[in-house]
């Protein structure tokens, strides 16, 4: 294989932060848009971890990002659909 | 890198971006949602493959079990009819423009990472890590030398539970309990198991893959099972105690990283001599705290003793 390693991972790191971002803003269903935002958030956690690991060593630094970014996302993902649900109670 | 590897990386993304895909345009909510949750055990098992095992295990019990959980307990709260919604073929075309500009930006990427002399602090992490009062390079960055990024995070979850209590009462309550009659057994038999590994994920967070966060995903995990099986938060529990186990975690950390500079160091600049000790502390109150929250914000509203049942 030619390819540089970590090719392959940043390839699809691109991949999904476009499908992410393309879901984000063409769904009109507020639950699609939820998981257009955590797809696109894997995306970028896939992308920093990958450039990580181009150095000798391998670098603690962006996994400890990664770890926080996965609770906060967490976190927003909970706060979004507790609000999806209620809005949703208001609508007649 | 062996071609049975490179194999394995293409045919794990591709099912990925696949899965991705699926995840935010299937016809149908509830494949979309079981999609997502899928394409969070793949990536579970791509952090295995670039060798981030902390991540794997956060991802593997949050990623994919929690916010699962979350996004079906979502889905049956709300009405069936605005469940469907197709993609328009119009939307569908418009995909193109967005896959040419996320080729063009891996290309750049590339680029920019071949052209960089090595980034990172990975040297310079390993170099203090006699200093770090932990064996684990990943757990040190966390509680030690980020653990400033570590508690902002805990206060972000401390902030969500509080939004979402404010939204309402408990929903889950107003739910039917799952028609599984075998839920409750498996749930006595698994929940010991569950808060047993969760103490084992956080002896283990000082030398190796685990923590804090895996373990108070744990402990969230039992906690939400023993939930869907009927159980329900008890009438003491629900006022101040639960409070406190909420903020115990951010409360530790405020109070030892203001305690350090009592010692006349520098806000978070543990003393070499003590910084073990006050780790665990740390990561103890953290794991726990992390699951109460967790468990929390998938109750949906803060539990009330008017309604609350017995058990």
């Amino acid at each position: 294989m030619s390819l540089p390693p970590g090719t392959l991972f940043l390839l699809a790191s691109a991949l999904l932060f476009a499908i992410g971002a393309h879901g984000l803003v063409t769904c009109r269903h507020l639950l699609r848009k939820v998981l257009a935002l955590n797809v696109a958030m894997t995306g970028v956690f896939l992308l920093l971890v990958t450039l990580g690991r181009s150095g000798t060593t391998v670098d603690p630094v962006p996994h400890a990002m990664v770890l926080t970014g996965i609770v906060v996302a967490l976190s927003t993902t909970a706060v979004a659909l507790g609000l999806i649900v209620r809005l949703e109670r208001r609508r007649p | 890198m062996h071609p049975a590897e490179a194999l394995f990386d293409a045919l794990l993304l591709l099912s990925m971006v696949v899965l991705a895909w699926q995840g935010v345009h299937a016809r149908n909510m509830f494949r979309a949602v079981v999609s997502f949750m899928m394409f969070g055990l793949l990536t579970a098992v791509a952090w295995v493959r670039l060798e981030a095992p902390d991540i794997a295990l956060a991802e593997a019990a949050l990623g994919a079990g929690l916010t699962g959980a979350l996004l079906l307990a979502t889905l049956g709260r709300l009405k069936p009819e605005r469940r469907g919604a197709r993609l328009q073929r119009a939307a569908k075309l418009s995909m193109l423009p967005w896959l040419a500009l996320g080729l063009a930006g891996t290309m750049t990427l590339l680029a920019v990472t071949l052209a960089l002399p090595a980034p990172g602090l990975g040297e310079r992490v390993l170099s203090a890590m006699p200093e770090a009062g932990v064996d684990s390079p990943v757990t040190a960055v966390l509680l030690n030398f980020r653990a400033w990024d570590t508690l902002l995070e805990i206060a972000v979850m401390l902030l969500a539970v509080i939004a979402i209590w404010s939204l309402g009462q408990d929903v889950l309550a107003s739910t039917s309990r799952l028609p599984a009659p075998s839920l409750p057994a498996l749930v006595r038999l698994l929940f010991p198991l569950l808060v047993l590994s969760t103490f084992y994920l956080l002896w283990r967070g000082g030398h190796g893959p685990g923590g804090a966060f895996p373990a108070g995903a744990l402990l969230a995990a039992g906690l939400v099972l023993a939930l869907l099986a009927g159980a329900r938060v008890p009438e003491r529990m629900t006022g101040a105690p639960l409070r406190c186990a909420l903020a115990a975690g951010l409360l530790a950390f405020i109070i030892i990283a203001v305690g350090v500079m009592a010692e006349g160091g520098v806000f978070f600049a543990y003393p070499p001599r003590h910084a073990p000790m006050l780790i665990a502390i740390v990561e103890i109150a953290a794991g726990l705290s992390i699951g109460v929250m967790l468990t929390a914000l998938f109750l949906g509203g803060e539990p009330t003793d008017t309604q609350g049942g017995s058990t």
